[in-house]
C-alpha cells in the first residue's frame, strides 16, 4: 500500500508509572494539542501498576474520542500469571476498542477479529506480516530494532497492512520476570511498593566507567538514549509507512508531535527539528542506529557518524 | 598446577631453535592425524594465535594459514599474535583435547583471553571439534622418540585432570 | 522424563549420545540458529553424520532454527528446514511464526516444537501456536515457576520442554534487544548475544575489565570467578552505586526440583550450553542423567560437582522460584 498521503502519528502507550492525574492529563493535553490520529493507551508493562490508570480509562478515552482521535487498547507485554491472562481475554471479550497485541496470548485470542500489532511482538519478515495480517491484523508497529532494509521489504511485502514505525522514545530493549528496577532499591517484585513511580522517566542505569547507557521501568529496560528519526521521515513515507509512533517521555510530548508533524509536512527542516528537539527532551542523547543497522545506540548523522558511548 | 620448575628453569634458557623443532614435530604429527583441524576456522584461518604458558617464558605462536608454529621469547612477541590464551602450560594441552572446558576455566580465571576474541572463540570450537588424543597421536610418531612421547602425553593428562577436578569438586 | 542435550560440534554431540541424552539438539554453521558463534555448529554432512550416529544408540536429534528470518532473506532459513527435514531431524524448534506457517504447510508430517526464544509464556499463547502451527511441544520461556507450569500444563495440548541447567536468560528470551543496542548484533537477527567481534577484555592493575563494544560490563576484582560478558550479566552503577543490575554472573540449575517439574507435568528436561566444550556436555549430561535415576538424597551431592563449570561458579533456582522476581 503505497500510499500517497503523508503518514500519520501514534501516541504510543505510556510504558511508565505516573500516577493517576498524571497520566490523565498527559492524555487531556494530547487530545486537547497533538496532532496525532491514534493514541495507544493502557498498562503495557507491568499488570500489578493497573490500578493506577483504571479510575481514568473511561474519562481519558471520552477526551480523546471528542477530540477526533482513534483510541488503541495496549495489552500486556509479557503474561504469566492467571489473574493477568484473565484480564486479556476479558478485553478481548469486551473491548468496543481496536486492541493491540503485545504477547502471543493476545494474538491467539484476536484470531478473526480487527486488531492491532505492538511493537514488542517479533514480526521480522513479510511471511510473519502476513501471516498475521490473515488473521486479522489491521496495522503493525514493526520492532525498534529492525533495520530500514529489513522495514523497506516487509513494507513491500505485506500490502494489505498498514505499518507504523517507532520514531521517537526510548526504546523497549528488554523485558524480564523479575523486576530490576524493585531490586535496586532493595525489594522485590512481590513487595515493590511501586518504587517504580519515583521514576516518572525511567532509572539511569551507567556503567562502571560512568557512560549513560540504559534505564529501568519496572520489568522493563529501555535505551538511555532516544531514538529520534527525523531525518529518516521522507525514507519511511516514500517506502509506504502508514504511521510514525511516538513513546511518551516524561517531556513535552505536544511539542514533540509537533515538530514530527512539521517535519512529515515539510515545514520543517530535519537537520534543525533535531537541534529543537535536544531542547524539549534534554535528558538522553538521540539515536538511530537500529535503523542504519548499526548499534542501537549510535547516532548516523546524515552527512557523518558518531557513536555515543561516552556521554 | 604449575609446570615444575625444575622443567621450566632449563626451558628457558635452552635454544629457542632446538624448542621450536620439537614443537614443530608435535604440531606436524597432530595436523598429520587430523588434517581437517582448522576447518572451522573459516575466515579466522589467516589470523595469529598465541598459546601462552603462565609456567614458561615462552610464547607458541601458531599460525593455520601455513600451518606452521613458531615459538619467542614471551618478551619478543608484541604483535606476532592478533589473539592469545594464557594458562599453566597442563591447562592449555588439556584444552587442546578437548578434555577441559574453556568457558569453565575463563569463569575460575585460570585462563585469561586477549585480542581478537571471535578468532580465539572460532580456535577454541575448531580444537574442541577435533577428537586430538596427544598420547595417541605422539605416540604414532616415527622414530626411537616415540614411546617418550607417548608416556609424557600420558602424564601430562594425568597431571592435568587431577589438578582440574580437584578444584572442580 | 526425557534430557535434551546440547551440542555445538559433531564431538560434543557424540559426548551426548554416549553420556546417555534422550535426544541432542544442534544447529547449522550459520545465521539460521541462536548460537551463530564462530566454529561452532554443524555442516549438512556432519549433521547427517550425526544423525545416524545418534540413531544407532537411540537418541533423537532436534534441530534448532530459531532466529528470526530476515526479511528478503527467507530462503536461507526456508532452505535450512527443508534440509533438516530431509535429513530426518526428529524435531525442528522454531520461534518465527512465517517459519513455523511454512513449516507447518510444508512438511506436515514434520515434527514442530516451538522455541524458547518464542516466548509463549501462557496457556492462551502455547495453543494459540499448538492451533496455527500444529506445534508438538513448548520450550516454556525462563520466566515461570513450578506452580505456574503447574497450572498452564493441564490446560494446553502439548507436551512441555523446561530448561533446568546451564545458562539463564535473565530477560524474557526471544524478546531482548540489549545485545544488539550495544553491538548492532542481537539473538533474534543474528544468531548472537553479545558477540565476541564486539567483547574485549584488558587487564587494567589488578582488575580484569570486560567491555562490550563501547561499554564497559564488569570489573572482576583478582581472585574473583568471572562470568561471560553479557549485558543482563554485567555490573553496573544504579544511583552511584556498583551492583549487578539484572542478575550476578550465574547459571541456572533446578535439577534438585525435578520431582516437582515432573509433576507439574513437565516431560522433558533441557540443558543448555550449544557454545560449550565437549568436556562440559560429557560431564553435565552423565552427571545429571545420574542425578534423574539417583534419590533425592543422594541429588545435591552430585549436582555439587558441577558447580564448578558455571557461570561465576553458582548457580540459581531463577525464575522457577517465585522469590528470584
Amino acid at each position: 500500500m503505497h500510499r500517497t498521503t503523508s503518514p500519520s502519528l501514534t501516541m504510543g502507550p505510556v510504558y511508565y508509572l505516573w500516577d493517576g492525574p498524571k497520566w490523565r492529563d498527559f492524555h487531556f493535553r494530547i487530545a486537547d494539542e497533538a496532532p496525532v490520529e491514534r493514541v495507544v493507551i493502557g498498562e503495557t508493562v507491568c499488570s500489578k501498576r493497573q490500578h493506577f490508570i483504571e479510575p481514568h480509562i473511561a474519562e481519558v478515552i471520552e477526551r480523546l474520542e471528542a477530540a477526533g482521535k482513534t483510541v488503541v487498547l495496549s495489552t500486556l507485554s509479557l503474561v504469566t500469571l492467571e489473574r493477568e491472562s484473565r484480564q486479556i481475554r476479558d478485553l478481548v471479550a469486551d473491548s468496543e476498542h481496536m486492541i493491540e497485541a503485545n504477547d502471543l496470548s493476545a494474538l491467539g485470542l484476536l484470531n478473526g477479529k480487527p486488531h492491532s500489532i505492538g511493537p514488542l511482538v517479533n514480526v521480522y519478515n513479510a511471511p510473519t506480516a502476513r501471516l498475521l495480517a490473515g488473521r486479522g491484523a489491521t496495522s503493525i508497529c514493526l520492532p525498534p530494532e529492525l533495520p530500514f532494509t529489513s522495514v523497506e521489504k516487509i513494507v513491500a511485502g505485506a500490502p494489505a497492512i498498514a505499518f507504523e514505525v517507532f520514531a521517537f522514545g526510548r526504546m523497549p530493549l528488554a523485558i524480564s520476570a523479575r523486576c530490576a528496577h524493585a531490586r535496586s532499591k532493595g525489594k522485590i517484585k512481590d513487595n515493590c511498593q511501586f518504587v517504580c513511580g519515583e521514576d516518572p522517566d525511567g532509572l539511569p542505569v551507567k556503567t562502571l566507567d560512568r557512560q549513560s547507557f540504559l534505564a529501568l521501568n519496572g520489568v522493563q529496560t529501555v535505551s538511555h538514549t532516544c531514538q529520534a528519526l527525523l531525518g529518516e521521515l521522507a525514507g519511511l513515507a516514500a517506502c509506504g509507512i502508514s504511521a510514525i509512533r511516538l513513546s511518551p517521555q516524561d517531556c513535552d510530548m505536544v511539542a514533540v508531535a509537533k515538530l514530527y508533524r512539521a517535519v512529515l509536512d515539510n515545514s520543517l527542516d530535519a537537520d534543525e527539528a533535531i537541534m529543537l528537539l535536544r531542547e524539549i527532551y534534554p535528558t538522553a542523547a538521540l539515536s538511530n542506529g537500529f535503523h542504519h543497522a548499526r548499534e542501537g545506540a549510535a547516532w548516523v548523522a546524515r552527512a557523518r557518524d558518531t557513536a555515543h558511548g561516552r556521554v | 598446577m604449575e609446570f615444575p620448575r625444575a622443567l621450566a628453569i632449563p626451558l628457558a634458557y635452552m635454544p629457542l631453535a632446538a624448542i621450536e623443532r620439537a614443537a614443530g614435530l608435535l604440531f606436524q604429527r597432530v595436523l598429520k592425524e587430523h588434517p581437517d583441524l582448522f576447518e572451522r576456522l573459516g575466515e579466522y584461518k589467516s589470523k595469529r594465535f598465541a598459546f601462552l604458558p603462565s609456567d614458561l617464558p615462552l610464547a607458541f605462536i601458531v599460525e593455520p594459514a601455513g600451518p606452521s608454529i613458531r615459538v619467542t621469547r614471551k618478551q619478543a612477541m608484541q604483535d606476532l599474535a592478533d589473539a592469545s590464551v594464557e594458562g599453566p602450560l597442563f591447562l592449555l594441552l588439556a584444552l587442546l583435547e578437548g578434555r577441559c572446558d574453556a568457558d569453565a576455566l575463563f569463569f575460575s580465571r585460570d585462563l585469561s583471553v586477549t585480542g581478537d576474541m571471535e578468532a580465539m572463540l572460532a580456535m577454541r570450537n575448531a580444537l574442541d571439534g577435533a577428537d586430538i588424543d596427544l598420547p595417541r597421536d605422539l605416540s604414532r610418531l616415527a622414530g626411537p622418540l616415540a614411546p617418550l612421547f607417548g608416556e609424557m602425553g600420558r602424564d601430562i593428562r594425568r597431571r592435568a585432570l587431577n589438578g582440574e577436578t580437584s578444584r572442580w569438586n | 522424563m526425557e534430557l535434551i542435550c546440547p551440542a555445538g560440534t559433531p564431538a560434543a554431540f557424540r559426548e551426548a549420545v554416549d553420556a546417555g541424552a534422550d535426544a541432542v539438539y544442534c544447529g547449522f554453521r550459520d545465521e539460521t540458529n541462536a548460537r551463530s558463534f564462530p566454529g561452532l555448529n554443524f555442516s549438512r554432512q556432519e549433521l547427517r553424520e550425526a544423525i545416524a550416529y545418534a540413531r544407532r544408540h537411540g537418541t533423537q536429534t532436534f534441530v534448532a532454527l530459531n532466529t528470526f528470518m530476515r526479511a528478503g532473506d527467507e530462503e536461507i532459513w526456508y532452505r535450512a528446514a527443508a534440509d533438516a527435514v530431509a535429513l530426518e531431524a526428529d524435531a525442528l524448534i522454531l520461534a518465527d511464526f512465517g517459519l513455523m506457517a511454512h513449516v507447518a504447510e510444508r512438511y506436515p508430517e514434520q515434527r514442530l516444537h516451538v522455541s524458547v526464544q518464542a516466548s509463549a509464556s501462557n496457556v492462551d499463547a502455547i495453543n494459540f501456536l499448538v492451533d496455527a502451527f500444529h506445534a508438538k511441544r513448548i520450550v516454556l520461556p525462563r520466566t515461570l515457576t513450578i506452580a505456574d507450569i503447574a497450572r498452564i500444563a493441564p490446560q494446553i495440548r502439548c507436551e512441555i520442554e523446561a530448561f533446568v541447567f546451564g545458562g539463564l536468560c535473565v530477560m524474557a528470551e526471544g524478546r531482548c534487544s540489549l545485545s544488539s543496542y550495544a553491538t548492532g548484533k542481537s539473538p533474534n537477527m543474528n544468531g548472537v548475544c553479545s558477540p565476541a567481534s564486539h567483547v574485549r577484555y584488558r587487564q587494567e592493575g589488578t582488575e580484569l575489565v570486560s567491555e562490550l563494544g563501547d561499554y564497559t560490563i564488569n570489573r572482576f576484582p583478582a581472585g574473583e570467578a568471572a562470568g561471560y560478558p553479557t549485558l543482563c550479566k554485567g555490573r553496573f552503577d544504579i544511583a552511584d552505586s556498583p551492583a549487578y543490575a539484572f542478575e550476578d554472573p550465574v547459571s541456572l540449575d533446578v535439577m534438585g526440583e525435578i520431582d516437582a517439574l515432573s509433576a507439574a507435568g513437565v516431560s522433558a528436561l533441557k540443558i543448555e550450553g550449544r557454545q560449550r566444550g565437549k568436556a562440559y556436555v560429557a560431564e553435565v549430561v552423565s552427571t545429571l542423567k545420574k542425578v534423574l535415576s539417583a534419590g533425592p538424597e543422594q541429588r545435591t551431592a552430585l549436582l555439587m560437582h558441577l558447580r564448578g563449570l558455571s557461570e561465576g561458579q553458582k548457580t540459581t533456582s531463577g525464575a522457577y522460584e517465585k522469590r528470584w522476581r
